[in-house]
C-alpha cells in the first residue's frame, strides 16, 4: 500500500502532511517515542549504577598499580601467571558450583516436603524455613564463626558428645573450603526453595493426573512431568544463584577472612584483598572482571535453552 | 475390553459433602454409557472414583470382574480424556501419545505402530512433531483422544470432553467420538452436562441428580417414559411444559381441568392408567414438540385443541417456538416454520395426548 499524503496515524488521527520527513509533532506522537520517554528514569538508573562503574572497573583494570599510566592488559597478564590467583579460580569454581548445586538439590527436597502439606501448616514452614535466607549474611555468617571456633565450637562440642571427632573447622584448608560452602548454602537453600514451591505451585493437578492413568509411578510423575514443567524455573533460578555466589564476598570475608594461606578465596574476597587491603586498585578491578565472561558464557547458554522452551510450550 | 460394576458407591468428601449417594450401574463390555445431570450432581465424581483419582468412601468399583476399590490408576487399566485435555506442554503430540506406552515398557516399533494407527483414525499425522501450544483447541481434543486409544485400556472414561469446543466443533467431535467408539468399540462411560450430547452418543444414558441416579436407559426410552419430573424436564430441548391440573372423571371418561375454559380429554388407553388418581391435583407433562399448530387433516385419536395467545414467537429455521403464560406459568409450543403466527393473536393449537405425562407433584414420580 503506498502512502499517500493523508496517511492515518496509529491514535487515528490523519497525520500532517508527509512532507520534509518526520515533523517533531509526530515524532512525539509515536508508541516508541513515550514508551523510550517513560523507560528513560530506568535507564538513568541503570546506566548511572550498572553500565558506569562496569565501564570504569574496565578502564581502572588497564592502568598500573599508581593509576597513573596505561598498561593495556598487563594486570590481567600478571593475574594469570600467578599461582595464588589460579587457585582462587579454581576455589571460586569449585565453591560456586558446589554451593549451587546442594543448595537446587536441598531446596528441590524441601519445596516438595512443602508442597504436600497442608496450607494451614504449610505458612509456618515455610516462614520459619526462610528465616535464614532473610538474615543479614554478615550477622548470620559471624553466628556460624562462633559455631565452628576452635576454642569453643558449639558443633564440635556435639560431635565429641556423641563421640566423634574434633574437627578443625576453619583451620585446616579441606574443612575451611567445606564451612564456607555450608554456610552458603545454609543461607541460600530458601531462595531455591522458595522458587521451587511457586514452580511446584504452577503445574496443574491435572497433568499428575492424566500421568497417573498413563502409568506413571511418584518417581516418574516427578522425572516426566515435574521436572520438564520446571525446568525454565530451575535454570533461572540456578543462573541467579550462580551469580550471586560466584560473586560472594561476605561470608568468605566474615568466616575465614580468605585464610588458611588463602586457599578459600573467591573472586570477590581476593579482589578485595588486593585492591582494598594491598592497594593496588587496579588489579584489584582486574580481578573482578574475570568473573564477567564466565558468568555471561553460562547466562548465555541458560537463557537460550529458557528462551526455546517458552516458545515451544505455553 | 471389560464391564464396569458399581455397586452402592458413596463418595463423601471432608467436611461431610455428599457428592455420590450410593448409586448402582452395570455397565456391560463395549457399551457406550453417558452419565447426563446437572453442575454438581456428582458426574465427575463418579467417573473420578472409576479412575481412581478419588478415594471411594463407600461400596465397591469393579473393572472386568475385579474390585479396584484399592487399585491405584495406573494399575486399572483405564485411559481418561480430561475436559482441559490435560496434554503435557513439554512433549510433541508424539510423545504425549506415546508416554503411557512408554511407561509400560512397550517396545519402540510397537509403539511407533500404534501411535501411527491412532493418529491416522485421528487425523493428526501431520500434527505429531508439534507441541500441544501450536494445536487449535480441537486438535488438542484429538490427541487428548489419541493418548486414549493407543493404549487400547479396558475403559475409557471422558468427562466433560467437548465442553471447551465451540458449537460446530463440538458437533464434529461428537461424531468423531461416536466414530471412534464404532471402531474400537471400547467400553466407555462419558460425563458430560450437555443432554444432547448425551441422546446421540450414549447406547444407555444415565440421568443424575443430587447424587444419587434417577433413571437409566436407552435414549429413546428416557425421551418417552421418563420415570420422574426431574428426568422428565431435563431430558429433551427445549423442555417438557409443567402445568399445574386437576383429573376429574366425568361419566366414564377422564378429563384434566387446566382452568376453566381449557379441558382436556385423556386417551382410552391412558384411562386405566390413570383412573386410580381421580379427583387429585397433579402435573400436567407435554413436550413443546407434542403441541402443534392444528393440522386440517389430522383425525388421530388422542387429539386435543385450545386456544392461546403467544407473548414471544421465535423463529428457529427448522420450527418456530411459541411460548405463552398460563396462571404464571410459561409454556412453550412447537410450530412448523410455514405456519404465520403473530405475538399477541390468539391461535389454535393442538395438543398430542397420547404423549402426555401425569406427574404426581407430592413424589415427583410420573405416573
Ligand atoms: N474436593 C472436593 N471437596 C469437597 N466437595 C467437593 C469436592 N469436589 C467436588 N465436591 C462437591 O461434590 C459435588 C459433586 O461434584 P462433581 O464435580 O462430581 O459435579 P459434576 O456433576 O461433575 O458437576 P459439573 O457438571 O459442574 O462438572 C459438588 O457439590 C461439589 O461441590
Ligand atoms: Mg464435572
Amino acid at each position: 500500500m503506498a502512502l499517500d499524503a493523508t496517511t492515518i496515524t496509529e491514535t487515528g488521527r490523519p497525520a500532517a502532511p508527509a512532507t520534509g520527513g518526520m515533523t517533531l509533532q509526530r515524532f512525539a506522537r509515536r508508541r516508541s517515542t513515550i514508551a523510550f520517554l517513560m523507560a528513560l528514569p530506568l535507564i538513568a538508573v541503570i546506566a548511572g549504577l550498572v553500565a558506569w562503574p562496569a565501564g570504569y572497573a574496565i578502564y581502572l583494570s588497564t592502568l598500573n598499580r599508581r593509576m597513573t599510566s596505561f598498561i593495556g592488559l598487563g594486570n590481567f597478564e600478571i593475574l594469570l601467571d600467578s599461582e595464588t590467583f589460579r587457585m582462587v579460580i579454581w576455589q571460586s569454581c569449585i565453591f560456586a558450583i558446589t554451593a549451587v548445586v546442594l543448595k537446587a538439590l536441598l531446596g528441590f527436597w524441601l519445596a516438595h516436603m512443602l508442597h504436600h502439606i497442608p496450607t494451614k501448616g504449610q505458612r509456618v514452614w515455610r516462614g520459619m524455613l526462610l528465616l535464614p535466607w532473610v538474615v543479614p549474611p554478615a550477622l548470620s555468617t559471624l553466628g556460624w564463626w562462633w559455631m565452628f571456633d576452635p576454642s569453643y565450637s558449639s558443633l564440635n562440642w556435639l560431635l565429641t558428645a556423641m563421640g566423634g571427632p574434633s574437627i578443625p573447622w576453619l583451620g585446616e584448608p579441606g574443612w575451611a573450603r567445606a564451612s564456607v560452602i555450608i554456610v552458603n548454602v545454609w543461607a541460600g537453600t530458601p531462595f531455591f526453595m522458595i522458587m521451587y514451591l511457586a514452580a511446584l505451585k504452577s503445574v496443574p493437578d491435572q497433568l499428575y493426573e492424566a500421568a497417573a492413568i498413563d502409568g506413571a509411578t511418584g518417581w516418574q510423575g516427578l522425572r516426566f512431568v515435574t521436572l520438564p514443567m520446571m525446568r525454565n524455573i530451575i535454570s533461572i533460578t540456578v543462573l541467579f544463584s550462580l551469580i550471586v555466589t560466584f560473586a560472594n564476598y561476605d561470608i568468605v570475608r566474615v568466616l575465614t577472612n580468605g585464610g588458611p594461606r588463602d586457599l578459600t578465596h573467591v573472586f570477590a574476597s581476593y579482589a578485595f584483598q588486593v585492591g582494598v587491603l594491598s592497594g593496588n586498585i587496579p588489579r584489584g578491578a582486574a580481578v573482578s572482571l574475570f568473573m564477567f565472561p564466565l558468568l555471561a558464557t553460562v547466562a548465555f547458554f541458560m537463557l537460550r535453552g529458557v528462551n526455546q522452551r517458552n516458545r515451544e510450550m505455553a | 475390553m471389560a464391564q464396569v460394576s458399581i455397586r452402592k458407591v458413596v463418595k463423601e468428601y471432608e467436611g461431610g459433602v455428599q457428592a455420590v449417594k450410593g448409586i448402582n450401574l452395570e455397565i456391560d463390555d463395549h457399551e457406550f454409557v453417558v452419565l447426563v445431570g446437572p453442575s454438581g450432581c456428582g458426574k465427575s465424581t463418579t467417573l473420578r472414583m472409576i479412575a481412581g483419582l478419588e478415594e471411594i468412601s463407600g461400596g465397591e468399583i469393579a473393572i472386568g470382574g475385579g474390585v479396584v476399590n484399592d487399585i491405584p490408576p495406573r494399575d486399572r487399566d483405564i485411559a481418561m480424556v480430561f475436559q482441559n485435555y490435560a496434554l503435557y506442554p513439554h512433549m510433541s503430540v508424539y510423545d504425549n501419545m506415546a508416554f503411557g506406552l512408554m511407561l509400560r515398557k512397550f517396545p519402540k516399533e510397537e509403539i511407533r505402530r500404534r501411535v501411527e494407527n491412532a493418529a491416522q483414525i485421528l487425523d493428526i499425522k501431520v500434527l505429531l512433531d508439534r507441541k500441544p501450544k501450536a494445536l487449535s483447541g480441537g486438535q488438542r481434543q484429538r490427541v487428548a483422544m489419541g493418548r486414549a486409544i493407543v493404549r487400547d485400556p479396558k475403559v475409557f472414561l471422558f468427562d466433560e470432553p467437548l465442553s471447551n469446543l465451540d458449537a460446530k466443533l463440538r458437533v464434529q467431535m461428537r461424531t468423531e467420538i461416536k466414530k471412534v467408539h464404532q471402531t474400537v468399540k471400547t467400553t466407555t462411560v462419558y460425563v458430560t452436562h450437555d443432554q444432547v450430547e448425551a441422546m446421540t452418543l450414549a447406547d444407555r444414558v444415565v440421568v443424575m441428580n443430587h447424587g444419587v441416579i434417577e433413571q437409566v436407559g436407552p435414549p429413546q426410552e428416557l425421551y418417552h417414559h421418563p420415570q420422574t419430573k426431574f428426568v422428565a424436564g431435563f431430558i429433551g430441548s427445549p423442555a417438557m411444559n409443567f402445568i399445574p391440573t386437576r383429573l376429574v372423571e366425568t361419566s366414564g371418561a377422564l378429563n384434566l381441568e387446566l382452568s376453566s375454559d381449557i379441558v382436556l380429554p385423556i386417551p382410552e388407553d391412558r384411562i386405566g392408567r390413570y383412573k386410580a388418581h381421580a379427583g387429585r391435583e397433579l402435573l400436567f407433562g407435554i413436550r413443546p414438540e407434542h403441541m402443534t399448530e392444528v393440522r386440517p387433516n389430522d383425525h388421530r385419536p388422542g387429539l386435543a385443541s385450545f386456544h392461546a395467545t403467544p407473548e414471544v414467537v421465535e423463529p428457529m429455521g427448522a420450527e418456530t417456538l411459541l411460548h405463552f403464560w398460563k396462571d404464571g406459568h410459561e409454556i412453550c409450543a412447537k410450530f412448523d416454520p410455514g405456519v404465520a403466527v403473530e405475538p399477541g393473536v390468539r391461535t389454535p393449537m393442538a395438543i398430542d395426548m397420547n404423549r402426555m405425562h401425569l406427574i404426581d407433584p407430592k413424589t415427583d414420580r410420573v405416573l
